[in-house]
């Protein structure tokens, strides 16, 4: 027998056709499912009653039976069996094996290069790539919802920070394919927090999302148009979080203590009484504190002010990532409508009181903070599903950063603009370069930059087989086509011979943290200097071009039609012109094309005459009357 | 007639009339469609219509309409849990059978 839920007036579901849709958050330290039921998105617990699932997943090989352990059991032996148990995978996601050692010297697996530049992690059940470990936390979520709520799934919404780009989007994506979960949909974090609040709900508006983590700090600016989130800003700190907290306030006992340091052992217990003390001083104004560990014994008070002083440096910290949010975002705090807080951190009253100060305004903090980006995920997948009678939001993303191609000259080509709403499918038109040029590569880039070797490429392909034609004569449609996700790809189809070619984009490493936030200021900052490289590359495009016009015309017929002295001075005009594009003034270079242009038209007008000439010769005025 | 529910049943219901804030009771009948025939409603109820019967049981409104009540009378409504998966499970007399998954039944 079906187990039936209350449902609101009139939407009782009809049998057989209630979707099940579940919204996941995928975090660095903790994940988190949550489904809608009783007409309310709600996160689901496991049997014990906990509703965090940690993101550690322990490889187990006992004699020859592997086994995987994720979760609580799994961090319980981090320090035991470090190598084989996986923490913050997240943090691999997408990322190349280069990428991956800049993370840290720090963190204790083997890695291991493999062809595609993707890193495993080399554990006792063998290697394991990021998007295999994050599909072991997938499995759970997903078991334990299927359990719950009494049947298969029928798709999920997975939230990503608003930073991930293509690659670690992509892999996020395929770690769902691998644990069997269909993705509605990725969503940004900080969307999902807005959309828990019903701040979709609004005309429109700007928010700010602050999400303190155990281990990680983010700060979004969401703007809110005509139902559409546009992400103005991103900022944080990949390693602030409330761990930190902690570490300062086991540093303090120590200091209290006369003790210098300690083994690791008792450093772990310290922490943990520290958690413990934190989450006491949020109701209470002083904490007993009794300490008896192995080495050394405490006893003594703790009180808010002290605990102010130990963390308001921390919370500074977070501040001047909130201010440098806005100025990217060209906002100012008073224009801040909503402060939607996220993370288990933000539970400490002080964080709450210094943002309040801050942005002017009382910060959202109604829904757990653990579980509101579960919880907007959710609502999210609950409307994709179509289980909403009216259809009402279908929230959309926008792109982060513009995608375009590489152009001649080395320039960057925009074809897709950054903050787009997606899904979107733009295409542009191009031609060939040169006569009877055949093949033509395409290098697809992303970035705000104007030239290409400051933006960052994604993926390169060629379409081969285009018919010889002159140049310019060919017509190359290049289609970009941005799906829900966030995902990338691209066609390349020459429209008079049909001949086709395209690519799905999966590059092959990803950006770091900040670099997306960088890649944004950079093109503010060298707008001025952009700006005239992308004049100079233009001018030595169009330089080459009429060189090599020039070029083939005078080999065609320059004897025929040009004198001596003619020729002479096309050549020398045309070697001065060849000088000029070797440096780097643009102005320089388009004096030496107008010369050359003004003294080439008389050999222009020739050939046109002779072409006109030939084509009438042989014909008798009469015959050419009678086609009029 | 009647439409009874257990303790638990009644507590689920009150917690969940409480935790949304208004309402008079729950409506309890029947949807003529599925694959075995007919499937139950369960919804929350803001205002009753003339021809709606309500009844009493363990302090928890209960209301139905008398085209579904000649399917449901005498139904007991309980609450229950297996391993994570939680909710109302209804034993009706009337029942001949169900279809596998139980979301729908014929009398």
């Amino acid at each position: 027998m079906a187990l039936l839920q209350i449902s609101e007036p009139g939407q009782s579901p009809e049998p057989h056709q209630r979707k099940l849709a579940v919204g996941i958050d995928l975090g660095t330290t903790n994940s988190l499912v949550a489904s809608m039921r009783e007409a309310k998105a709600q996160t689901l617990p496991d049997l014990a009653g906990g509703h965090l699932l940690p993101s550690v997943v322990r490889y187990l090989n006992a004699e020859g039976d592997s086994s995987v352990e994720v979760g609580q059991v799994a961090r319980d032996a981090i320090f035991e069996d470090p190598q084989n148990t996986i923490s913050s995978v997240k943090r691999l996601m997408g990322r190349g094996v280069s990428d991956v050692k800049t993370l840290g010297d720090c963190l204790p697996y083997e890695f291991i290069q493999s062809e595609t530049e993707m890193p495993y992690i080399r554990t006792v059940c063998g290697d394991k790539s990021p998007v295999e470990v994050s599909s072991e936390i997938l499995k759970v979520l997903a078991a334990r919802a299927q359990e719950t709520l009494g049947g298969d799934l029928s798709g999920a919404v997975i939230t990503v920070p608003a930073y991930f780009d293509e690659a670690q989007r992509q892999a996020t994506k395929d770690a769902a394919k691998l644990a069997g979960l269909h993705v509605y949909r990725l969503l940004n974090e900080p969307t999902a927090a807005a959309v828990a609040y019903g701040l979709d709900k609004g005309a429109e508006g700007i928010h700010a999302i602050y999400d303190l983590g155990g281990g990680t700090f983010d700060i979004s600016i969401l703007r809110l148009n005509k139902g559409v989130f546009e992400v103005l800003s991103t900022g944080g700190d990949s390693a602030l979080g409330g761990d930190d907290f902690d570490h300062a306030i086991a540093s303090w006992v120590l200091e209290q203590a006369g003790q210098e340091c300690v083994g690791s052992n008792v450093a772990r217990q310290l922490m943990e009484i520290a958690r413990g003390i934190k989450e006491q001083l949020t109701t209470n104004d002083s904490v007993d504190v009794d300490i008896s560990t192995g080495c050394f014994s405490w006893d003594g008070v703790i009180t808010k002010d002290i605990f102010h002083e130990l963390v308001d440096p921390l919370i500074a910290k977070t501040v001047r990532a909130c201010k440098r949010a806005l100025r990217d975002a060209g906002l100012s705090a008073s224009e801040i409508d909503d402060v939607v807080m996220v993370g288990g951190s933000t539970r400490v009253p002080r964080v709450r009181e210094k943002i309040a100060v801050f942005f002017g305004a009382t910060p959202l903090c109604d829904i757990d903070p653990d579980k509101v980006v579960a919880v907007g995920a959710s609502i999210q997948a609950d409307v994709l599903a179509g289980n909403k009678p009216d259809d009402e939001m279908v929230l959309l993303d926008v792109i982060p950063l513009s995608l375009g191609i590489e152009t001649m000259g080395g320039l960057m080509e925009k074809i897709i603009h950054r903050n787009t709403t997606i899904p979107v499918t733009r295409a542009q038109e191009f031609t060939t370069f040169k006569d009877g040029q055949t093949a033509l590569a395409v290098q697809v880039l992303q970035g705000e930059r104007e030239l290409v070797s400051d933006c960052r490429s994604l993926a390169r392909f060629e379409l081969r087989g285009i018919p010889p034609m002159v140049a310019g004569a060919a017509r190359i449609r290049v289609t970009y086509q941005v799906d829900a996700d966030g995902l990338l790809s691209v066609s390349a189809k020459e429209l008079t011979s049909d001949v086709e070619s395209s690519v799905q984009v999966k590059p092959s490493y990803g950006l770091s943290d900040n670099e997306v936030t960088r890649m944004l200021k950079d093109s503010f900052e060298f707008a001025e200097g952009d700006k005239d490289a992308r004049a100079l590359a233009e001018e030595r495009v169009e330089a080459d071009r009429q060189l090599e016009a020039l070029r083939c015309a005078l080999a065609e017929n320059g004897n025929v039609l040009l004198s001596d002295d003619e020729c002479k001075s096309l050549h020398e005009l045309m070697a001065a012109l060849a000088i000029a594009k070797q440096g780097d003034d643009a102005v320089v270079i388009r004096k030496a094309i107008d010369e050359l242009n003004s003294t080439s038209e008389v050999f222009a007008a020739r050939r046109m005459d002779q072409s006109i000439h030939k084509a009438l010769s042989g014909q008798s005025i009469d015959s050419l009357g009678d086609e009029e | 007639m009647a439409i009874t529910m257990t303790d638990s049943a009644a507590e689920h219901v009150k917690a969940h009339l409480q935790q949304r804030g208004k309402g008079l009771g729950i409506r309890v009948g029947i949807k003529t469609t599925g694959c075995s025939g007919m499937s139950y409603v369960l919804e929350f109820v803001d205002g009753t219509n003339d021809e709606d019967q309500v009844f009493e049981s363990q302090g928890v409104k209960i209301i139905s309409d008398p085209k579904s009540l000649a399917y449901i009378d005498g139904t007991q409504m309980d609450y229950v849990k297996s391993g994570l998966n939680e909710g109302f499970e209804f034993t009706n007399p009337n029942t001949k059978g169900e279809c596998g998954c139980g979301e729908s039944f014929t009398v």
